[in-house]
């Protein structure tokens, strides 16, 4: 499936051991070298990857369905509160319309089932120029930017 | 009233742009309908029985006349001339075809409208109380922050695929005309003993299969705090409110189910652990800005009384009857609250004409300040008006055939579309509610009743508000007959209460003769006519009454 990050279709840098939770958290203190991926379903609670956070390279967050939105409060905990920095990537039921909130919750990489992936998401990104509130992709709200300078 | 700046004008621009791609690859087929649904659910279009529906969103129910003529126009040019108010302050046009709907938001974007928050499993149009800024109960016009919660709430990107539609209802009056206790969440304002303004929050009301009357969590949440405690609010119902089932989905069953206690906790923990960086900064410079919008209008000085309405009500007894019934008491001296009654005798509830909606317009423009609301029950409200010019409204409206008396009466019944549009009911309300209001239609009848609330829904999904009418009925299906179920007792105001079920379902036809005979009970039975029904229930208890329904058998 195409992997999308910064407006690309890239091949997916990471080779290793992609963990559940539940197996990450019983390989990553004994041997952090193999606990560099883990997979995030809707039910997880992102609070218990916090103390490896700063070994963490890649966390997929899953959909199983789109209109299951649990994965946009993890992603935001993810990065606005426990500062998680690596990439964050949206697996599953990842549909062209919700990239841009994919995004805005923090998500920089995407699984996207569509032959023009690429295209796809540069139109997505480009659809909305102001957001109300601030989120996770460091926008300016327009509450704030109305009364910049 | 709001304006848009450049920033609001954008985003619903680029919104109307966005659905017009998306309904374009609709109608190349490049998308299924499947495929299609979660894009039009988020812009207010449904498929019903016959056609697709489109319900426009009006910010807790206050226009411009620009906006009810562009109403008017859009049901004259693209519906069969006619548009329907909804129990949410919106309006919705049953006969728009799919491929006008991108033009349809086009002209909306024109008058500063949209079609946002109508739909979807989203943060829905925030509603208020309809005589925000003009009633003479209220500590503050709750208007500003629904318009501050209107704008935060907009694809909101963490909120947008909640587990369930998510309402919000704010008021700001001792006497709850919004409905909060039924609400997702209900912001009632306060004034602290220092003066400062705060909101008690109540969190898991609502209707549908499941009816709950909500519990306050907080009981002063500060101005300064109430968006990021929101937020708190919502991310834990994100995490937490159940998805297995639809029926289970909304808030009240997870508040129900961890106790508002726990709830309220896990709120607290959630809200204190908000970063800095994660606070919704909302200058105080914003805050004054919104709030400059909703500053009242040029009132005039006036006398308390006025010669003009006096003269008129002795010489036109009709009138006197109508301010009497439909006339609210006003914060201005000298002014007026008129509701405009969309419930004419034996019409469908909360439907307007397009000529109708030219005169509302009109009066808004010439008599109101520009201003008109729509109410969750359905009737259109003139907020300020002279008393000197009310014997003029009352003759515009009553040759457009919006001059019925009947504010707050039997007549003015709530009632859903039901099966004679919406694919989600079970049985017709319309013609239920158009029999009842035949058989109560004699003025004077009505007058003594009082006020008494009849709320009708065509399915248990309730947006007829049947658990919190004075009477409730909702139709239901068995084996292919259509039955009514009667509640007594439910109200929606800060006493808000569910109804209780009287028992087995009526018929159609036993329907009005049923509730005819309620009635003449309570007339017996009340003290006097100072005890409305509802008091009359409080007092007594639904025995009598439900002896009353089923006297026929």
């Amino acid at each position: 499936m195409p992997l999308i990050k910064n407006g690309e279709v890239v091949s997916d840098p990471h080779n290793g051991e992609t963990h559940t939770l539940g197996s990450f958290l019983e390989t990553a203190p004994n041997d952090i070298e193999d606990a560099r991926a883990v997979r995030l379903m809707p039910d997880d609670d992102p609070h218990e990857l916090a103390p490896y956070l700063k070994d963490i390279e890649l966390i997929e967050i899953s959909f199983p369905r789109y209109a299951d939105g649990r994965g946009y409060s993890q992603a935001q905990l993810l990065r606005r509160r426990l500062g998680y920095q690596g990439e964050l990537r949206a697996v599953g039921d990842v549909l062209r319309d919700q990239l841009l909130f994919m995004m805005r919750s923090g998500f920089d990489a995407f699984e996207l089932e569509r032959s023009d992936a690429a295209d796809a998401f540069v139109a997505a990104c480009k659809e909305y120029s102001a957001f109300y509130q601030p989120a996770a992709d460091g926008e300016v709200g327009v509450f704030a930017r109305r009364h910049a300078g | 009233m709001y304006r848009y700046d450049e920033f609001d004008a954008q985003i619903v621009k680029e919104r109307a742009a966005q659905f017009r791609t998306q309904v374009e690859r609709r109608l190349s087929g490049d998308i299924t309908e499947d495929q299609f649904k979660p894009l039009r659910l988020m812009n207010g279009v449904y498929l019903q029985l016959h056609a697709y529906m489109l319900r426009i969103a009006i910010p807790y129910g206050t226009l411009r006349s620009e906006q009810m003529r562009k109403f008017a126009r859009i049901a004259r040019h693209y519906d069969k001339g006619y548009g329907h108010w909804t129990t949410r302050q919106n309006i919705q046009f049953n006969w728009v075809a799919l491929k006008d709907i991108p033009d349809v938001l086009n002209e909306l974007a024109e008058v500063e409208m949209h079609a946002i928050q109508t739909s979807g499993n989203c943060i829905r149009n925030t509603t208020s109380d309809q005589f925000a800024g003009a009633a003479a109960d209220e500590i503050a016009d709750p208007r500003p922050w629904c318009e501050i919660i209107r704008q935060w709430s907009t694809f909101h990107p963490e909120f947008s695929f909640l587990p369930r539609k998510f309402k919000i209802a704010v008021t700001a009056a001792e006497h709850d005309r919004a409905a909060i206790r039924v609400h997702d969440i209900g912001l009632h304002m306060r004034k602290s003993a220092s003066g400062e303004i705060g909101f008690e929050v109540i969190v898991g009301g609502g209707q549908g299969r499941t009816p709950h009357v909500g519990t306050t969590i907080h009981e002063f949440v500060t101005e300064a705090h109430l968006l990021d405690y929101l937020e708190a609010i919502m991310r834990v119902y994100n995490r937490h409110g159940r998805r297995d089932n639809k029926y289970k989905a909304r808030i009240k069953i997870l508040v129900s189910e961890l106790g508002a206690q726990e709830f309220a906790r896990q709120v607290e923990d959630e809200f204190a652990a908000q970063s800095s960086e994660e606070k919704i900064v909302l200058p105080q410079a914003e805050i004054d800005r919104i709030h400059a919008y909703f500053a009242p209008p040029a009132f005039e000085a006036l006398p308390e009384t006025s010669e003009a309405f006096i003269t008129a009500s002795h010489d036109d007894p009709d009138f006197a009857h109508w301010a009497k019934t439909n006339v609210r008491a006003h914060k201005q001296q000298g002014y007026g609250i008129v509701t405009v009654s969309c419930k004419p005798i034996g019409a469908p509830p909360g439907d307007v004409s397009d000529a109708q909606m030219m005169v509302a317009a009109h009066l808004a423009e010439t008599y109101s300040f520009d201003e008109i609301r729509i109410t969750h029950e359905q009737n259109m409200v003139l907020p300020h008006v002279k008393l000197d010019d009310l014997y003029t409204v009352y003759q515009e409206l009553k040759a457009a055939g919006l001059a019925t008396a009947n504010y707050e009466l039997i007549s003015d019944i709530i009632c859903c579309p039901g099966l004679d549009y919406c694919n989600l009911a079970n049985a017709r309300s319309i013609p239920v509610a158009q029999d009842l209001q035949k058989t109560f239609a004699d003025v004077e009848l009505q007058d003594d009743i009082g006020e008494l609330k009849i709320k009708i829904s065509g399915c248990i999904n309730a947006c007829g508000h049947h658990h919190v009418g004075h009477i409730g009925i909702l139709g239901v299906d068995r084996k292919g007959e259509e039955f009514y179920q009667i509640t007594f007792g439910g109200r929606a105001d800060e006493h808000a209460k569910i109804g209780s079920i009287a028992g087995p379902g009526l018929r159609a036809e036993d329907v009005p003769p049923a509730l005819k005979r309620v009635v003449e009970k309570y007339r017996e039975l009340r003290t006097d006519k100072s005890e409305r029904f509802i008091d009359a229930i409080s007092r007594l208890g639904d025995d009598p009454f439900k002896e009353a329904l089923y006297a026929a058998d």
